[in-house]
């Protein structure tokens, strides 16, 4: 008898928020600048300097909040994490600990542990110098994203299987990307993902012993990397072996995990609050000007396309928690060149993003009136959905108005006059063998039928017309 | 010159803004005295005398020497440490911007505890200082050199910090004024950090006068210490004769059979509350319940912080850096064993021990509870006193290498000063007398901001004591 | 009550290399402090609050306006070894 095991996730994300100067000096955020030119005495950790708390840093932090329905702190605190690392320059990192600025909340299907703000440290970049193994090699530091704010959101393991914890990873980046606090890109680092993974047999509610995956760089690795560590772990207890607490690294590249080693003190940060900064009191005016700044969220602007425009859940959430395809809909429907806005929604969550992929349809050269009025002729049987999408290539391609296209390459609708009746006649004659199998039941022998007339007509043939005058013609 | 030696700060800026005496040849006359200096006081003297500067600010161009852990732009800062050998910090603290604007030029550095971690400057890297009432004896610490430079008048008057008692002890050692202000009154921008809840910079002057001055020109919030607050109302140079309605409270727990109080220490101490009481002061014992805990809660707070705050000398940034054979954990290793001395290991590993995994309750959450209970007993002590009295030290100077052996007996000698650090409330130290021929502070304290009424009552009991310090002066240079 | 495992436990914390002599001075001045200290596990701390700062501030916090930062050559002035424009540490790893 064989068990089948469940996964349980929980996310921590790390977000660099945007904005203009560190958390707790006024130096400049930098974005590939010469090394250590965005430092000064404060975040260089050098002697006597103090911290300084960035007030937008509270306030994208409460923003922050606010969107995932957190409960905000009253009165929160600012801890010394301490530990020994070059990239800390302060030998502590200040960050929150037992009271952190938003308690609990939940984003789509997933609740929220906690949501707290801190410094990032600086970039360490390895040097092998003498090129043997274990001899000189040597590190540099450079301090300019040291002391970036960052967010960090823990989420409660509340995710179950490595698809949904990138879908929701996407509905948070989305969100992010609404409040405008943050560039969310991972390949960059302003978003970061580590992973808590364990599994256990389905129907089991304790959980298993998990471990961490640190640090995966883009959404596809995540996935890649929950999926490979959830196989890891099924093998060992599949072959009597238990799961060891420990931290992994996936490399994308081999697809295998390997296990960091642990430092020996790691657990040991002696967490003490911080005496040269005080404690942070959202007041009213502060949480009203929080209300005011929160724009439409995703997961609100999905439950609003669906009921609005009736579209299903999944094209609502799809539009929804990708921002620039929820616009471009928007725009698209409001262009009022098409009254079909489910049929809009799904040509731009299939054909458009079939064709520009991540793109931002906004970009490109297909306007969503263009669009709208394509959809349009399309639902007004003016033009087959098969030409539609040539037309849509073209679109694509150069641009332009839909109707002017499907003109100048003669892609209108045929009428069901006698030009398509000559074009079914031409169709039986040439096709006798597939006529025969017809006659003697095989219906999907009208098929072959089918293609030559479309074939004949560059698609300009509307399918069910075709089918009832094949019929007719043969008088079946 | 013998003239300008036995002016005060205050006498000597009056004399500048007379045109009686130049302002370079005031400083020039420092220079000299600090360059001279037998007691090893100072860690760095100007190398030359600025030109004739306009002296407009309110100091009047009278030279300031302040204590090494400042730090000053350009110029070496090491908190007396070896770790932090070479260290030219490309910024100054906010202190002494202040007082350099108002008309204070730095003259020279002051040797002090490494790191302000000691009661005797026995623990510097650069050796110790001797006091000038007897070379043989300690001017006390951490502000040891500015102690020492002061009472030997080779410094008008120098900037000190006071964690646990690091400016009123000393002063007391050195029969010298020394005023700790209210915690946050003054920025700790640019002071190399001790311990953060209870660092202050604080003043050490001839006079209460003096004192009055210096500090006026420090108080004040700075955007650059979140700490840091706006200071109600402006200090002034105090005026006060008598102590007419003022009510003296001496803690019970604190005079009443503690053991190593001197008996000649107590003699100044009970001759002062006499002199007070001929002034018009009532004295009365009043209770400060937790104070007796006051020293143990201090020796969990402040070497907890400490642990955190010395993280930073790591061989990476600036300072000392010793390697090993090329691994990162050998080399912070060996950059901290050679760089810190004893006494701050010593603290680096008991605060280290405080806050570790599963002894944090027990030590340092513990400590922070009593910490609260003795701020609540002042608050309560305040509620019937002015002024809170007790000797600023047990004892007198001690001998050179007298303590150094057992640290326990070290940190008693912070014993009375100790509680109102961690209450954050502001005392001065003023000379009461002698105790075989050494000085003896008197330690009055009061309530948070209440720096005015403490000098007032501090200069009329300074009129009254006439506390010759001039001796010290013409021994402590050649 | 402090011994030499707990000493070594917590230099290592503190990055600290102590030599023997030392780890055994260490350990008897330690357990003599904190025997000192120890008194404050008499006290009825009960409902007490905690003091970790005595300055009643609150929000004190800073507009997010950049100022210039450091020259990158006085950035790195201080350093005790530099290489290519960062400060250099010896590897982790050996």
């Amino acid at each position: 008898m064989t068990t089948s095991y469940e996964p349980v996730i929980g996310l921590e994300i790390h977000v660099q928020l945007s904005t203009k100067t560190k958390m707790f000096c006024a130096c400049e955020l930098s974005f590939g600048e010469q090394p250590n030119s965005r430092t000064c005495p404060v975040c260089l950790g050098m002697p006597g300097t103090l911290p300084v708390v960035n007030a937008r840093a509270i306030d994208f932090g409460l923003l922050i909040g606010l969107a995932l329905g957190s409960e905000i702190a009253p009165r929160s605190i600012f801890h010394r994490k301490n530990y020994f690392y070059p990239d800390l320059p302060k030998g502590y990192q200040i960050s929150q600990f037992d009271i952190p600025l938003c308690l609990g909340g939940r984003l789509g299907e997933v609740a929220i542990h906690r949501v707290h703000l801190e410094e990032d440290a600086a970039k360490l970049t390895h040097q092998g110098t003498s090129g043997r193994i274990n001899d000189a090699d040597s590190s540099v530091v450079d301090f300019n994203r040291g002391g970036t704010p960052l967010v960090e959101i823990v989420t409660e393991p509340d995710i179950y299987s490595a698809a949904q914890a990138r879908e929701w990873l996407t509905l948070l980046r989305t969100t992010l990307r609404q409040l405008g606090v943050s560039d969310v890109n991972m390949e960059e680092g302003s978003l970061r993902c580590d992973a808590n993974i364990s599994i256990r047999p389905v129907g089991e509610t304790t959980l298993g012993t998990k471990t961490e995956l640190k640090n995966m760089n883009s959404f596809r690795f995540i996935e890649r990397g929950i999926d490979a560590e959830i196989a890891r772990q099924v093998a060992l207890v599949e072959a009597g072996q238990t799961v060891a607490q420990e931290t992994l690294h996936f490399d994308p590249a081999s697809g295998t995990l390997t296990s960091l080693r642990s430092k020996e003190d790691s657990h040991d940060y002696r967490y003490f609050p911080e005496p040269d900064l005080v404690p942070i009191v959202v007041t009213q005016a502060m949480l009203a000007q929080a209300h005011a700044a929160l724009p439409e969220l995703p997961a609100q602007r999905a439950q609003r396309f669906e009921l609005d425009f009736a579209l299903t859940a999944e094209i609502a959430r799809m539009l929804a928690f990708r921002t620039e395809l929820g616009d471009y809909f928007e725009a698209a429907v409001g262009s009022r060149d098409c009254d079909d806005p489910a049929a809009i929604a799904s040509w731009v969550t299939g054909e458009l993003v079939a064709r520009l992929g991540d793109g931002d349809p906004g970009d490109s050269k297909v306007t969503p009136q263009a669009l709208s009025k394509l959809v349009g002729l399309v639902s007004t049987k003016q033009l087959t959905s098969g030409a539609g999408k040539s037309v849509l290539d073209r679109l694509v391609a150069d641009g332009g108005d839909p109707a002017a296209v499907m003109e100048s390459e003669g892609l209108a609708a045929m009428d069901s006059g006698d030009e398509l009746a000559e074009a079914v006649a031409d169709a039986i004659a040439a096709n006798p063998d597939a006529v025969a199998k017809l006659r003697d039941g095989k219906e999907q022998a009208i098929g072959a039928l089918i293609g030559h007339v479309m074939r004949e007509t560059k698609g300009r043939a509307d399918g069910g017309e075709v089918t009832r005058l094949v019929r007719e013609q043969l008088g079946l | 010159m013998s003239e300008i030696l036995d002016l005060t700060a205050a006498a000597a800026g009056a004399a500048v803004r007379s045109g009686e005496l130049g302002a370079s040849e005031l400083f020039e006359f420092y220079r000299q005295r600090a360059q001279d200096d037998q007691l090893n006081a100072f860690t760095w003297v100007a190398e030359a005398t600025p030109g004739e500067a306009a002296i407009d600010g309110p100091l009047s161009g009278v030279p300031l020497a302040v204590k090494d852990l400042f730090c000053t732009k350009g110029i070496v800062s090491q908190s007396g440490s070896r770790i932090l050998e070479g260290f030219r910090p490309p910024y100054s603290a906010t202190v002494v911007e202040q007082l350099e604007n108002a008309g204070a030029p730095l003259f020279a550095k002051t040797n002090q505890d490494e790191f302000a971690m000691g009661s005797s400057n026995e623990n510097s890297a650069f050796g110790p200082v001797f006091n000038p009432w007897d070379v043989t004896r300690v001017p006390g610490g951490s502000s040891g050199g500015s102690a020492a430079a002061v009472a030997a008048g080779s410094a008008p008057w120098a900037l000190g910090t006071d964690t646990g008692g690091s400016i009123r002890q000393p002063a007391s050692f050195c029969g010298i004024v020394g005023l700790k202000p209210t915690y946050g009154a003054v920025s700790r921008y640019g002071m190399i950090a001790f311990a953060s809840s209870l660092d202050q910079a604080g003043v050490l002057t001839r006079d209460v006068t003096d004192a009055a001055l210096l500090l006026s020109e420090m108080v004040g919030r700075d955007p650059r210490d979140s700490t840091s607050l706006e200071y109600p109302g402006s200090l002034v140079l105090p005026t006060g004769r008598d102590l007419s309605g003022i009510r003296l409270g001496v803690p019970e727990e604190l005079t009443e059979g503690v053991e190593g109080i001197e008996p000649g220490v107590r003699a100044v101490f009970d001759d002062a509350l006499r002199t007070a009481e001929s002034m018009g002061a009532t004295v009365e014992t009043c209770r400060l319940p937790h104070a007796p805990h006051a020293l143990s809660a201090y020796y969990l707070i402040a070497p907890a912080e400490a642990s955190a705050n010395l993280s930073r000398y790591d061989g990476v940034r600036f300072g000392l850096r010793v390697e090993g054979d090329g691994d990162l954990k050998e080399m912070y290793e060996r950059t901290r064993s050679a760089g810190f001395g004893p006494e701050v290991k010593r603290r680096i590993m008991l605060g280290t021990y405080a806050l570790s995994s599963g002894y944090y309750d027990a030590y340092y959450g513990r400590a922070q509870r009593v910490r609260t209970k003795i701020a609540e007993d002042f608050n309560t002590a305040f509620e019937s006193f002015d002024f809170i009295v007790t000797p600023t030290s047990p004892s007198v100077a001690f001998k050179l290498g007298a303590r150094t052996a057992d640290p326990l007996a070290m940190y008693l000698s912070d014993y009375f000063t100790v509680p109102m650090s961690l209450a954050g409330i502001p005392a001065i130290s003023i000379p009461a007398g002698l105790s075989e021929g050494l000085p003896v502070g008197l330690q009055i304290a009061g309530p948070a901001f209440s720096e005015q009424r403490i000098l007032e009552a501090a200069y009329a009991l300074e009129g009254a004591f006439a506390f010759d310090a001039s001796g010290a002066r013409r021994s402590g240079s050649k | 009550m402090i011994d030499r495992d707990a000493v070594l436990h917590v230099a290592a914390l503190a990055r600290l290399e102590l030599n023997s002599e030392e780890v055994e001075r260490m350990a008897a001045e330690l357990s003599a402090v904190l025997g000192h200290i120890e008194k404050i596990s008499e006290l009825d701390l009960e409902g007490v609050e905690p003091t970790s700062r005595v300055v009643e501030l609150e929000n004190v916090l800073r507009p997010d306006i950049p100022q210039p930062s450091l020259p990158v050559e006085v950035a790195l002035a201080q350093a005790p070894a530099v290489s290519g424009g960062g400060f250099s540490v010896p590897g982790s790893g050996a």
